[in-house]
């Protein structure tokens, strides 16, 4: 073990380039596990919910399905359309996939356990995850198809709707820690109240905005009009095979872990324990503790597939209404109400 | 005024939407209907109109007459039959008695039309083709059918008879 140590800190003084290598594969391996069973849990529980019991003949229970789809989508041929920009159409999934896996750089997963410890980290997250419209728009411009263009102009339009509500979101997070780094928004929420003392109570409409703009940034039911099977075929990835459609796809998924895992980092406390520390001191399991993390985000994540099984495909318009006429109002308000809170030192800011 | 600010709250609150939720959550833990089919088999009726086959009588005997009323009644022409010179005790038979497969709609006309219950239509529905020539039912493969699937089809006809 010591001998270990030794190495890591020899790494980090030598071969800095290796031990950096080491830390993404490190959150990166576990994260790509994460999103192949996301999405054999979301066949199951659709499946369930539709009164069917989803894949089960792959390996015992089907627990091997999302390895058989893997291996499946990397032998199939890559078709690239004739007359479509083959480089940009080759860039365009890796441009949704990049930002979803750069964002967990600064995802602080435990106390301490973090890769790059940012001031801004909030703001790098928010920039990361803008950044994975363009693949979506470029997917649809590169593939010199009516249908994924029209795709790409609606996913266009709606992030722009939705990125708004949701920046201003986080704003009122950030006024509530007082810091944009995410491990200092997760202490912030620390206090003997356990799970009311997190800010989805104090932000509970900023909290509910979030998580439905960021059903609506990842494309998925009931805002995924960028897809819309049933108007315009598949949407920007109608033209898209094989491995592109793969990582297409692991984009998909990365970012919504990466929404729920958001989601329980800045409104449920993250690593903290929903039990009054108090209450749980030194008790096995029960204290604060990634495994808390995990739970969060599954339970999170547990809501998108809820939300695709239970909700109609919102009309064009109404998702443009919903965003600027009742999200952006909202949001503005409530932080007034967040800073009023904050500077009269009321219960959870005091 | 006040009907509009109560929709407006109601709205906000998405009560309709966790409606549906719980719909759908509700559902999350009913039992599932599912039959794994290989291994499980949904139940079927004796009156069950599966493959074509042609039955015997318990001396061996082909019970086929070729009156050709079945070809007759055949709503999709799918049976063609051609009548043998009579036997020496003067008994009719047929010398070809084909059904295309692809033809046929599985009505059950021609079993219900048999005088003599000789074509039959089995509970059989597993199968399958591997050219296109099989498809069309020879005697000699409807023969095999019933001697292979007799006890199958006498069981449907006991469990049928007392509704006839």
């Amino acid at each position: 073990m010591e001998s270990l140590i030794a190495l890591w800190e020899w790494l980090g003084t030598n071969l800095i380039v290796l031990q950096i290598l080491i830390k993404i594969v490190v959150i990166v391996a576990p994260l790509m596990l994460c999103v192949a069973y996301f999405t054999y849990a979301e066949r199951k529980l659709i499946g369930y919910m539709q009164v069917r019991i989803g894949p089960n003949r792959v390996g015992p229970k089907g627990w091997l399905q999302p390895i058989a789809d893997a291996v499946k989508l990397m032998f199939k041929e890559i078709v690239i359309p004739t007359k479509a920009n083959k480089t940009l159409f080759l860039i365009a999934p890796l441009l949704t996939l990049g930002p979803a896996l750069a964002a967990w750089a600064v995802f602080p997963f435990s106390e301490g356990l973090v890769l790059a410890d940012l001031n801004a980290g909030l703001l790098y997250i928010l920039a990361l995850t803008s950044i994975g419209v363009y693949g979506v728009i470029i997917a649809g411009w590169a593939s010199n198809s009516k249908y994924a263009f029209l795709g790409a102009m609606r996913s266009a339009a709606q992030i722009v709707a939705y990125e708004i509500a949701m920046g201003f979101a986080l704003v009122g997070v950030l006024v509530a820690a007082g810091s944009l780094n995410l491990g200092e928004i997760v202490r912030a929420q620390q206090s003997d109240a356990g799970i009311f003392g997190w800010f989805w109570l104090p932000l509970l409409p900023l909290f509910l905005i979030y998580f439905i703009s960021g059903v609506a940034e990842t494309n998925r039911a009931p805002f995924d009009v960028a897809e819309g099977e049933s108007e315009i075929v598949a949407g920007f990835h109608v033209e898209y095979s094989g491995m592109p459609f793969a990582v297409f796809f692991l984009g998909e998924y990365a970012n919504m872990i990466l929404i729920s895992a958001l989601t329980a980092l800045l409104f449920l406390g993250g690593w903290l324990s929903p039990l009054p520390a108090s209450w749980v001191d030194g008790v096995f399991l029960l204290g604060d503790g990634i495994h808390w993390l995990f739970l969060k985000t599954m339970f999170t994540g547990f809501f998108f597939l809820w939300f695709r099984a239970t909700f109609p495909r919102y009309r064009y318009d109404q998702i443009m209404r919903l965003g600027w006429k009742v999200f952006i109002p909202i949001t503005i308000v409530w932080i007034l109400v967040v800073g009023l809170m904050v500077v009269y030192q009321f219960a959870w800011f005091s | 005024m006040m009907k509009m600010l109560r929709d407006y709250i109601k709205s906000l609150a998405m009560l309709e939407l966790l409606k549906g939720m719980r719909v759908t959550g509700g559902y999350l833990f009913k039992k599932k209907f599912t039959v794994q089919y290989p291994e499980e088999k949904a139940p079927i009726s004796p009156r069950f109109r599966g493959l074509h086959a042609l039955r015997r009588y318990e001396n061996g005997e082909e019970r086929c007459i070729a009156c050709k009323l079945c070809e007759a009644t055949c709503p999709a022409a799918a049976i063609t039959i051609e009548v043998a010179p009579p036997l020496p005790d003067g008994s009719r038979r047929t010398s070809r008695y084909d059904i295309d497969m692809f033809k046929c709609i599985f009505c059950g006309y021609c079993q219900e039309a048999c005088p003599v219950d000789a074509i039959v239509e089995t509970p059989i529905y597993e199968y399958h083709f591997e050219n296109r020539t099989d498809a069309v039912m020879t005697k000699e493969k409807l023969l095999a059918h019933g001697d292979k699937h007799e006890s199958a089809l006498a069981e449907c006809i006991r469990a049928d008879g007392k509704y006839r």
